[in-house]
C-alpha cells in the first residue's frame, strides 16, 4: 500500500488537487516543500482565521510564502489562475468558501497545465469539482503526546484507486512518513516478533 | 507661522551638539538683544517671554525650493544660497519690472503679501548682493560697488568668522579699510581667500550663479491625426510611449513605480489607466503586458486621439551585475506576478509575513505588502506554535487545568492528552483590547477525537478559550 502512496503523494505537478477536512491546512503546509519556488497562499480577505507563520515554519520557510487576500470567490479563483499560469511559483494554495463549479475547476486545471504548477484547493467538505486530479480528506488522529498523526483518505483519484493512509510528519527529515497499519505489517516482522 | 503671526519675540530652535540653539528669530526678538546661535537658556534668561518652536529643517529646505521655483518669474537663473537664501541672476530682465528698484519693490510686495519677511540686496556681483542683503539692503550703483559697500563690516565679505576677528584686531573694520590696505601684506597675513572674496564683492573676479537643475520630467505624449479605437492600436501606441519613457528612465538608472496612462477621446473626455508596479521597472517589454488588464477596461467611444504616459512615482534602481541576472530573473518574475495579481485585488492585498519582536502569538508577525518589503531570511526559533490562529473562542470550563469534556464549534470533545501550561503575560506597554483579561496560561490539548487545540486559561478572570489549532 505504501508503494501506492508514493505515486500519489508528492502531488502530481501541473494539476490542481483538492483537500478537505480538519487537517487540510496541515496537508497544504506539508506540500510546500515540493519545489524551492515561492508558495502563493490565496485566502479570503475577510477571514479572521489566519495561517500562523511560526507554526508554518516547522514545515517550510515562511520567507517563501506570499499571501494574496481577495474579497470574493471569483477574485480568489482569478488570482489562483493567474499565478498557476505564470509558473513562477511552485505551489498555489487557494482557500475557497463556496462550491467550485465544473467550469472553474476545469479552468484551474488548464492553468496549472499551462504553467506546470501544482494547485491545491482547501475547501469545506463537499464543495469540490469533478475536474480535480485528486481529492484528499485529512483527519487528525489521537495518538497521545506530541504527534502529528493523521489519517489521509484519497476520496477521488483520476488515475488510480481510493485508499487511506495513516501518516505523520518527521520534523527532522522534514517529510511525511506513512505509518504501517498494525494488521498489515510485513510477515517477516510478525514472525520475528 | 504664516497662518498665526506672533506679535512677540519668537525664535526657532535647533539642537546642535546637545544644546538648543536659536536658529532663526523675528525682529522683535532681535530688538530684545537676542541673536542667532545663542543658546536657548541664555535667550530665556534675557527674555523670559520668548516663544520658541523647534525648527523643521527639511521642511524649510523644501519651502526654499518652492520659493526658488516661484522666483523663476523674475529671471531664469535661480540658485540656492546657504540654507536660507536665494540668488538670482537678473541680468537683462530688470527692464521688464521697471528697472532694478522696480524689481525689488515688486518682489518685496509680493513676498510680504505671502507673509514673508525678506532682505534683498542687488549688486553687480554676487558678493556685493550678498553683502547688501545681509548687512545693508539696497542696490549697489552699477560699476561702482564700493560706494554702497564701503561702510559695511568685513563680515559682509562672506569670510570665515575667525578671519573676521583677526581683521578686526588689526583695526580693519569696514570694507573701505580693507580696500585702502596694500594687498600683498594682506595676502601674506590672511591668505588668498580674503582677497578672492574682496574681488568677488567688487566684481573684479567672476562668480557665476548656478541655477537649480529642473527636476526630470517623466511624461511622454502621442497625438494621432486620426482617432483609434481598437485595443491592439492602443496597445501599440502605449508600447511606443513606453519605449520613450523607459529610455529616459534608463539614462538616469531609475525605475517607475506608478505609471499613469491618460487617453483623450475625440469628444474631449479622458480616461486614465493607472498601473502600480510591485518593483521599480524600466523595461518596456515587461511593463507592456501589465497594462493589458487596464487597457481592456477602457471605453474608446468615438475614438482616442491622444495618449499621454507619465511616471508619477519614480525610484532609483540599484546597480546590478550582469552575472547575477539569472538569479535576478526569478525575483523579477515574482514581482511581475505580484503586479498582475495587484491589478486585480489591489497591490496592498498581496502580502508577505515578516517576523515581529513580540512574544504575543498574534503579534509575533506582521503582514506587509509584498511589493514594498523584502522577505525576512530567517525566522527566530520559537516554541511549538499552532498552524492556524483565530480570535479566541470561549469554551465552558473551570479550574487551572483544561476541562476534561467541553464543546467547541458544536463538537463535543474529550481531552486525551495535554501539555502545559506556558504562561504569557500581556505587553503592558501596549494597550490591547484582546488582552484585557490579563495573564494567559497556554495549553496544548489533544482530544480523543483527534483535534489538537491550543487553549488558554486566564487565571486573573477565570475562563477558557481556544485560540489555535495544531496539525
Amino acid at each position: 500500500m505504501s508503494a501506492d502512496f508514493a505515486t500519489c503523494y508528492p502531488l502530481k505537478r501541473g494539476r490542481a488537487h483538492e483537500v478537505c477536512g480538519p487537517g487540510a491546512t496541515y496537508f497544504a503546509a506539508t506540500c510546500c516543500n515540493f519545489s524551492d519556488k515561492p508558495v502563493l497562499w490565496v485566502c479570503p480577505s475577510w477571514q479572521q482565521e489566519m495561517l500562523n507563520p511560526e507554526g508554518f515554519a516547522a514545515y517550510c520557510d515562511p520567507a517563501r510564502l506570499l499571501l494574496a487576500r481577495a474579497a470574493s470567490q471569483i477574485d480568489l479563483l482569478a488570482v489562483s489562475e493567474e499565478a498557476l499560469r505564470s509558473g513562477t511559483v511552485g505551489l498555489v494554495v487557494t482557500e475557497i468558501f463556496e462550491p467550485l463549479s465544473l467550469t472553474h475547476g476545469r479552468r484551474l486545471q488548464l492553468a496549472a497545465e499551462a504553467g506546470r504548477t501544482t494547485g491545491l484547493i482547501l475547501m469545506p467538505e463537499g464543495m469540490g469539482s469533478n475536474a480535480t486530479e485528486t481529492r484528499w480528506r485529512c483527519t487528525p488522529l489521537a495518538a497521545g503526546g506530541d504527534s502529528t498523526l493523521q489519517c489521509w483518505e484519497l476520496i477521488k483519484n483520476k488515475s488510480g484507486t481510493f485508499t487511506d493512509w495513516v501518516t505523520r510528519w518527521d520534523a527532522a527529515a522534514r517529510r511525511i512518513i506513512v505509518v504501517s497499519k498494525t494488521g498489515e505489517r510485513p510477515r517477516v516482522a510478525r514472525t520475528a516478533g | 507661522m504664516r497662518a498665526r503671526p506672533v506679535d512677540a519675540p519668537f525664535a526657532l530652535t535647533a539642537k546642535e551638539s546637545n544644546t538648543d540653539r536659536i536658529q532663526c528669530l523675528n525682529t522683535r526678538a532681535e530688538r530684545a538683544g537676542l541673536s542667532r546661535g545663542m543658546t536657548l537658556s541664555d535667550a530665556r534668561a534675557l527674555r523670559p517671554d520668548l516663544i520658541t518652536r523647534p525648527a523643521d529643517t527639511p521642511g524649510d529646505a523644501g519651502f526654499l525650493r518652492v520659493l526658488a521655483r516661484w522666483a523663476g518669474r523674475y529671471c531664469p537663473w535661480v540658485g540656492l544660497e546657504d540654507a536660507d537664501g536665494l540668488v538670482l541672476d537678473v541680468t537683462g530682465s530688470t527692464h521688464l519690472f521697471g528697472g532694478e528698484t522696480g524689481l525689488i519693490a515688486d518682489m518685496r510686495v509680493r513676498l510680504m503679501r505671502a507673509g514673508l519677511e525678506t532682505r534683498i540686496g542687488l549688486g553687480d556681483s554676487r558678493g556685493a548682493a550678498w553683502a547688501l542683503a545681509h548687512f545693508g539692503e539696497g542696490v549697489a550703483p552699477p560699476q561702482q560697488p564700493l560706494q554702497a559697500l564701503a561702510e559695511l563690516p568685513v563680515a559682509a565679505l562672506r569670510l570665515d568668522p575667525k578671519l573676521g576677528i583677526g581683521l578686526e584686531r588689526l583695526g580693519l573694520r569696514s570694507i573701505a579699510d580693507l580696500t585702502a590696505t596694500p594687498r600683498a601684506p594682506l595676502a601674506r597675513r590672511f591668505g588668498n581667500g580674503l582677497l578672492l572674496r574682496l574681488d568677488q564683492a567688487l566684481g573684479t573676479q567672476p562668480e557665476p550663479v548656478v541655477p537649480l537643475a529642473d527636476p526630470p520630467q517623466y511624461g511622454v505624449r502621442l497625438t494621432l491625426p486620426d482617432p483609434i479605437g481598437l485595443l491592439e492600436d492602443v496597445t501599440a501606441g502605449t508600447a511606443r510611449l513606453l519605449a520613450q519613457l523607459c529610455d529616459k528612465l534608463k539614462t538616469r538608472n531609475q525605475g517607475a513605480r506608478v505609471l499613469q496612462l491618460t487617453l483623450r477621446r475625440v469628444d474631449q473626455g479622458s480616461q486614465q489607466v493607472e498601473l502600480r508596479l510591485a518593483r521599480p521597472m524600466n523595461d518596456p517589454v515587461s511593463i507592456l503586458p501589465l497594462f493589458e488588464r487596464g487597457l481592456s477596461g477602457v471605453e474608446a467611444g468615438y475614438g482616442i486621439d491622444q495618449l499621454r504616459l507619465s511616471a508619477t512615482r519614480v525610484e532609483d534602481l540599484a546597480p546590478t551585475q550582469i552575472a547575477s541576472a539569472i538569479r535576478q530573473s526569478q525575483t523579477e518574475d515574482v514581482a511581475a506576478l505580484i503586479t498582475r495579481i495587484g491589478t486585480r485585488i489591489g497591490l496592498e492585498n498581496v502580502q508577505r509575513m515578516l517576523p515581529a519582536d513580540s512574544h504575543i502569538p498574534e503579534r509575533s508577525f506582521i503582514l506587509a505588502a509584498a511589493a514594498f518589503s523584502e522577505a525576512a531570511p530567517n525566522w527566530p526559533p520559537r516554541r511549538a506554535r499552532p498552524l492556524r490562529l483565530f480570535p479566541p473562542e470561549p469554551v465552558a470550563g473551570a479550574g487551572p487545568v483544561p476541562p476534561v469534556r467541553f464543546r467547541w464549534r458544536r463538537m463535543a470533545l474529550r481531552v486525551a492528552a495535554q501539555s502545559g501550561p506556558e504562561r504569557l503575560a500581556p505587553e503592558w506597554w501596549l494597550e490591547d483590547e484582546n488582552w484585557r483579561r490579563g495573564l494567559r496560561d497556554y495549553w496544548r490539548v489533544e482530544t480523543a477525537q483527534g483535534r489538537r487545540l491550543w487553549m488558554f486559561h486566564t487565571p486573573q478572570q477565570p475562563g477558557w478559550y481556544v485560540q489555535g489549532e495544531f496539525a
